[in-house]
């Protein structure tokens, strides 16, 4: 297979190209789609490039076929992958449980838009719960979520990197804004940055004679509740041991902080600024923003909490479904003054943000000077 | 009426309509419209529309219109006529929606022999997500997933929906392709699919149509496309259905 980049340099693209030049540095071998708003060109560009670098893409009948059409190419030991949005990331359900049961490295990129149902094909960050919790299962998924381009690229490289070394689906949480606006980034070739190939091998082994491998039987059901609840034992456990290597944010702020603005993905970015903007106008706030989603980083969390008086400001473009990961994460240490500014499938900008921490009534305005 | 004057059963309010110039969605509503009008059926007519440039028609007509999930109109029309057999379904979609990620519905009603009446536009694409292959997209044929032509060793042969249906469905079904190049041909199509349903039988009709916007095609080469290329493949015409077999 050939190495689609080479050494390292700039480039300004759309972020579903970034997706799709990333899952060619690391190596993707195959790529199974279904067409949606916005991630579409991350499907159009690996089909173009594909031929190109000997890389396989198949257009299936619907989401379910791709899904699980990416669990076989995995299970034979291959790197591969899909991405979707909205209706297609529920419909994703069905092979990621399945892909959650057998501990298959199936990576999804999803480009969030607003929900529930068709709505737009714009923007949202409603996927949350969906992408962390979506099986009838324990959500035991690796998620991450982006805030620019390089992220994108980054991350989708680490994806594939630590669904093969745990395990567990893993997903690249992007959104339509990500999808489709141009920004610069720097493409580089993992290798020479000391990121080895990924590490994938076949799970499915054939008996061929000879072969070093027992025949491996994988199965997705049990027959008695003690059977699975040990499976589930074992695959919680993993998870739990997994989590601090995994676990990532990003931090700044002060001890002296009076409040706390966490959001992520792309408002992360806008609550970044905002924070910035306040800080310099001498206010005290400080700023948090969750990588991973799924494991959440809760014990940074709380330390960030502990830095800024227990008092929180949750910003999303959903209603609440990254505010309940903060609720809980924070409720081990009493539960923190909690605020938020809740803009379900609309987008939020940092003058926004700003406005909703100086016009919080609840807030000592006096307290943040 | 003329078939020049615009279907009484069209909401006035909605025109002029959201397709793209030289869209054949429009013939293909027109059409319908048409024959609704003409069997006086607007009381009783409920549409349901698919996701894909169908969605458009959301509000096209003085009667009520659902719609749907991608793929999963057929479905809701199935639930619709179950319930509220008094009631004349119409599920209309794309062959993105109808023939691929719905296809399992379409079959199951017409092996069900469902009364409704499907109605899908082939435009040889998926056209509202910006020009994807369809099943029906023609061999050699150029889009954004088959960015050099598509090729039959990789991705299959195009489908021909009414052909296929015609091995399962009951003999008393109605299957039929007809083209926005003949509205009028259509419309008497489409006015059998729903008398069919009257008389408790499932009934599909297949239009072929144009999509200039993702073809990227001038009006003449639109409907050169449409006439000479589709036409060719997919014949248009009454579908005969397999006889009942003796047991
Ligand atoms: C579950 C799901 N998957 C994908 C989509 C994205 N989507 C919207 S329209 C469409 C295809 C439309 O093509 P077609 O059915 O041929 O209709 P046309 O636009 O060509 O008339 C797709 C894939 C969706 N809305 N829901
Ligand atoms: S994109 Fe194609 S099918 Fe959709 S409205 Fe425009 S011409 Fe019609
Ligand atoms: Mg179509």
């Amino acid at each position: 297979m050939e190495q689609a980049v080479e050494g390292e340099y700039r480039a300004f693209m759309t972020g579903n190209e970034a997706v799709a030049w990333a899952a060619l540095a690391a190596g993707a071998h195959y790529m199974f789609g279904y067409p949606i708003t916005p991630q579409n060109e991350i499907m159009h560009l690996w089909r173009r490039l594909g031929s190109q670098y000997e890389r396989g893409f198949l257009q299936t009948e619907d989401e379910l076929a791709a899904g699980f059409a990416t669990i076989g190419a995995v299970v034979s030991g291959k790197v591969a992958f899909s991405a979707t949005a909205g209706p297609g990331s529920v419909l994703f359900q069905e092979p990621l449980s399945m892909a959650e049961m057998m501990r298959l490295p199936v990576v999804v990129v999803v480009q969030q838009r607003g929900g529930p149902s068709t709505a737009t094909v714009i923007y949202s960050q409603q996927e949350l719960t969906l992408t962390c919790f979506g099986g009838n299962g324990e959500g035991l998924r690796l998620v991450y979520s982006t805030a620019s381009h390089q992220e994108l690229y980054d991350y989708t490289i680490k994806a594939f990197h630590n669904a093969w070394r745990y395990r567990f689906p893993t997903f690249v949480l992007g959104d339509g804004y990500q999808a489709k606006m141009r920004e610069a980034l720097v493409l580089y070739d993992p290798g020479e940055r000391g990121i080895g190939p990924v590490p994938a091998k076949p799970i499915f082994h054939s008996q061929r004679r000879g072969a070093e491998k027992p025949l491996l039987h994988l199965r997705n059901s049990f027959s008695v509740e003690e059977e699975l609840g040990e499976v589930l034992e074992r695959h919680l456990d993993d998870y739990a041991r997994a989590v601090p290597a995994l676990v990532e944010h990003e931090f700044f702020g002060e001890p002296d902080g009076a409040l706390l603005v966490v959001a992520h993905g792309v408002v992360g970015r806008a609550a970044r600024q905002a924070v910035q903007e306040l800080r310099r106008e001498g206010r005290r706030v400080n700023y948090f923003r969750p990588i991973t989603l799924r494991p959440f980083p809760e014990q940074a969390l709380r330390e960030a909490l502990q830095l800024s008086g227990g008092s929180v400001l949750v910003a999303e473009s959903a209603e609440g479904q990254l505010g309940n990961l903060v609720r809980l994460a924070a409720s081990a240490e009493g539960l923190p003054d909690f605020r938020s500014y809740y803009r379900p499938g609309v987008g939020i900008t940092a003058e926004e943000i700003k406005e909703a921490v100086l016009n919080e009534r609840a807030v000592d305005a006096a307290l943040l000077e | 009426m003329s078939e020049l004057s615009m279907p009484r059963c069209w909401n006035k309010d909605s025109k002029p309509h959201r397709f793209c110039p030289g869209c054949g969605h429009g013939l293909v509503l027109k059409a319908l419209g048409l024959a609704v009008d003409e069997l006086g059926l607007e009381e009783r007519l409920v549409f349901a529309c698919d996701i894909g440039c169908s969605l458009l028609a959301w509000d096209f007509f003085t009667f009520p219109c659902m719609q749907t999930h991608h793929g999963r109109t057929i479905p809701v029309a199935v639930g619709l006529k179950r319930a509220s057999p008094d009631l004349v379904a119409v599920a209309y979609m794309g062959d993105g929606g109808g023939y691929s990620i719905g296809l399992q519905h379409l079959f199951s009603a017409a092996l069900r022999s469902d009364p409704i009446t499907a109605i899908l536009v082939n435009n040889t694409v998926y056209a509202m997500t910006g020009g994807q292959m369809a099943p029906t997209t023609l061999p050699g044929q150029k889009t954004e997933t088959t960015p050099f032509g598509r090729e039959e060793s990789d991705t299959g042969l195009p489908f021909k929906g009414p052909e296929t249906l015609a091995a399962v469905v009951q003999p008393e079904a109605y299957l039929a392709r007809g083209t926005v190049a003949r509205v009028p041909l259509l419309k008497k199509m489409i006015k059998k699919a729903l008398e069919r349903q009257l008389q408790g039988s499932f009934a599909f009709v297949e239009a072929l149509s144009t999509c200039p916007t993702n073809w990227r095609t001038s009006a003449a080469d639109t409907w050169s496309f449409l006439e000479q290329r589709m036409s060719r493949y997919y014949r248009p015409g009454e579908i005969a259905t397999a006889g009942r077999e003796e047991s």
